[in-house]
């Protein structure tokens, strides 16, 4: 019998057949967004045509400008929130109703859009019945609902890189005199920051994404990005969509190398600095 | 940037600094306001009675001069369980979920595992290149399928052109068009979980099953699996609750004859406008998925807590 077993073959087979299944879908959209034929079977010929369709729909891109200000205004609200969230998971153990809380954490990451999406809806209806708000569902009504769940995205992020973290520096820092703020501010913010970014760009796909929660919360003039692409995708395959893809691919993945090369930067300052104060 | 900190910090009233229970106060509020308290409205209009008003129901308490009276109307509910089309869309998503699930574990499995078993700058490159499909839009993704899948689509036209096939595949509109989008949309949620436990584990483990003479695979068998079972578990479940609710897939890429739940409940309130059926709808799928909830909400408190 050999000292060194033979290196296997057959899983990292199944781990690229598993990009393929991922990636070649996403590859298919982005070539066929450049195919002057309408028909998918067809290959007429490079061209832009559909990009310049899809500008010149403006009920697509009224649609995509208020999804992107949703998703803007949502990911700050969601941060912020999130972390008080993220923090109060790992460093509270015990208060009233924590049970609750980390409930309220958890459950949004798997419960169902049509349940958030209703259950929100019926909210906000029985609150304009006895407050008088909202008036009329739209963008606000939108906002609540993704800040809502993407908060719970947020504090796993956050309480997860905290967890991680050496609580003798923030000890350290207490002890030389600095308060709980400045602490905070001082020490904990620039380790947590990596996730505060992640937290801000998932919060931010996550919002721009929905589709169902939306639909149950919007009202008639708020009709967002994927509700458009729903309804137009529903009448069939469109080369227009393709185009809309491509551009949504692009930018997503120029968000993730950014926030990717970011933590990377942070990461590697961290651990210069660390370097730095051991050697001292 | 660290003196500018420093000097807001001492300017921040005495109060605010000892934040803990304003800290715990305002996630709680938005939450509780958020997300409990619409579960809540929804138990109490699933005991409504449609009307036609605005609100679309009922109200349950009436004060009429000197008597409250509550008007629990069981009816909507009664209605799920009289009528076969939704126990049959109830037990169809959870059939699909569990299988789409286990179709997940296994594509999932060797790709977490291989990636865990990489040197750890590699590692990051490659658990990106599993995200970053799911930070581009669900709704595109699985849109994706149907210029694929559909009878003159992409596949069976290159099945044809290669001579494997006379008459196109029927897939778009069937259970499989169903799992393969379930599956292609779920898969990086299951992976990631599972990569997560399988990079924990430790490689001394498996040289001591070698050194006792194991095989690689029984090596795997008796080590690898077992401990990497809270990750199975946790990658599991976050694909099967939301699948079972899942409503763009089977409205997209499902066919007519198989209904999912969510669909059923989408109609029931943007079709048929009936607000009280919808949340009696919702109300026992929600019991339905408890236990999965729960055993989710436990996985996660203790890897939130876990020091």
């Amino acid at each position: 019998m050999s000292a060194r077993p033979r290196r296997p073959i057959l899983p990292p087979l199944l781990m690229w057949l598993g990009f393929v299944f991922l990636y070649a879908p996403i590859v298919i959209l982005i070539v066929y967004s450049f195919n002057e034929s309408r028909l998918v079977t067809v290959w007429g010929g490079w061209s832009t045509k559909w990009y310049m369709e899809l500008i010149q729909d403006q009920q697509m891109m009224d649609a995509a400008w208020r999804s992107l200000k949703i998703a803007f205004l949502t990911a700050w609200a969601a941060v912020v929130l999130g972390t008080m969230a993220g923090i109060v998971m790992v460093r509270c153990q015990r208060f009233r109703g924590r049970t609750l809380f980390s409930g309220m954490i958890t459950a949004p990451l798997v419960m169902p859009d049509v349940i958030i999406g209703l259950s929100l809806l019926l909210l906000f209806v029985s609150m304009s019945k006895w407050i008088g708000w909202p008036e009329a569902r739209g963008m606000v009504t939108i906002w609540i609902a993704h800040v809502t769940f993407c908060t719970a995205y947020v504090a796993v992020v956050v309480s997860s890189r905290l967890k991680d973290f050496d609580m003798s520096l923030e000890e350290a820092a207490m002890d030389l005199g600095a308060d709980r703020l400045k602490t905070f501010l001082v020490i904990t913010l620039p380790i947590i920051s990596p996730a505060l970014v992640a937290g801000w760009l998932l919060s931010f796909t996550l919002s721009l994404d929905d589709l169902v929660i939306a639909s149950f919360v919007s009202g008639p003039s708020s009709t967002t990005l994927p509700m458009q692409v729903f309804s137009s995708v529903r009448l069939g395959v469109s080369p227009k969509i393709n185009a809309l893809a491509t551009i949504l691919v692009v930018l997503v993945s120029l968000a993730a190398l950014l926030g990717w090369w970011l933590m990377r930067l942070e990461d590697k300052r961290m651990r210069r600095d660390m370097q730095l104060a051991a050697r001292e | 940037m660290r003196t500018i900190a420093a000097s807001i910090a001492a300017r921040v009233p005495r109060f605010l600094r000892e934040p803990r229970s304003l800290l715990i106060a305002v996630p709680y509020f938005w939450l509780f306001l958020f997300f409990a308290i619409p579960f809540l409205i929804v138990l109490k209009i699933s005991f409504a009675e449609a009307q036609i008003a605005m609100p679309p129901f009922s109200s349950i308490l009436e004060w009429t001069g000197e008597k409250l009276s509550i008007n629990l109307n069981l009816g909507n509910f009664q209605f799920l369980f009289e009528d076969e089309l939704y126990y049959t869309a109830y037990l169809n998503s959870i059939r699909i979920a569990f299988n789409a699930t286990l179709l997940c574990l296994l594509i999932g499995y060797p790709m977490a595992y291989v990636i865990a078993r990489m040197p750890p700058s590699r590692r990051n490159v490659f658990l990106m290149l599993v995200i970053l499909p799911s930070w581009t839009s669900f709704l595109i993704r699985i849109y994706a399928w149907i210029g694929i899948l559909k009878n003159e689509g992409l596949l069976n036209e290159t099945l044809k052109t290669l001579g494997l096939i006379d008459a196109p595949l029927h897939i778009l509109h069937t259970e499989a068009a169903l799992y393969i989008g379930i599956v292609y949309a779920y898969l990086p949620f299951m992976v990631l979980p599972l990569y997560s436990n399988l990079v924990k584990l430790d490689p001394r483990l498996l040289e001591a099953a070698t050194d006792l003479g194991a095989r690689p695979w029984q090596a795997f068998l008796q080590v690898t699996l077992p401990l990497s079972r809270a990750g199975m578990l946790a990658g599991s479940m976050l694909v099967f609750i939301p699948a079972v609710g899942e409503f763009v897939i089977p409205e997209l890429l499902g066919g007519a004859g198989t209904l999912m739940i969510g669909k059923v409940l989408w109609q029931e309130f943007f079709n048929n406008r009936d607000w009280p059926v919808a949340s009696a709808v919702a109300i026992v799928m929600l019991l339905l998925l408890t236990i999965p909830i729960m055993l989710f909400h436990h996985y996660q408190a203790r890897e939130l807590e876990a020091r």
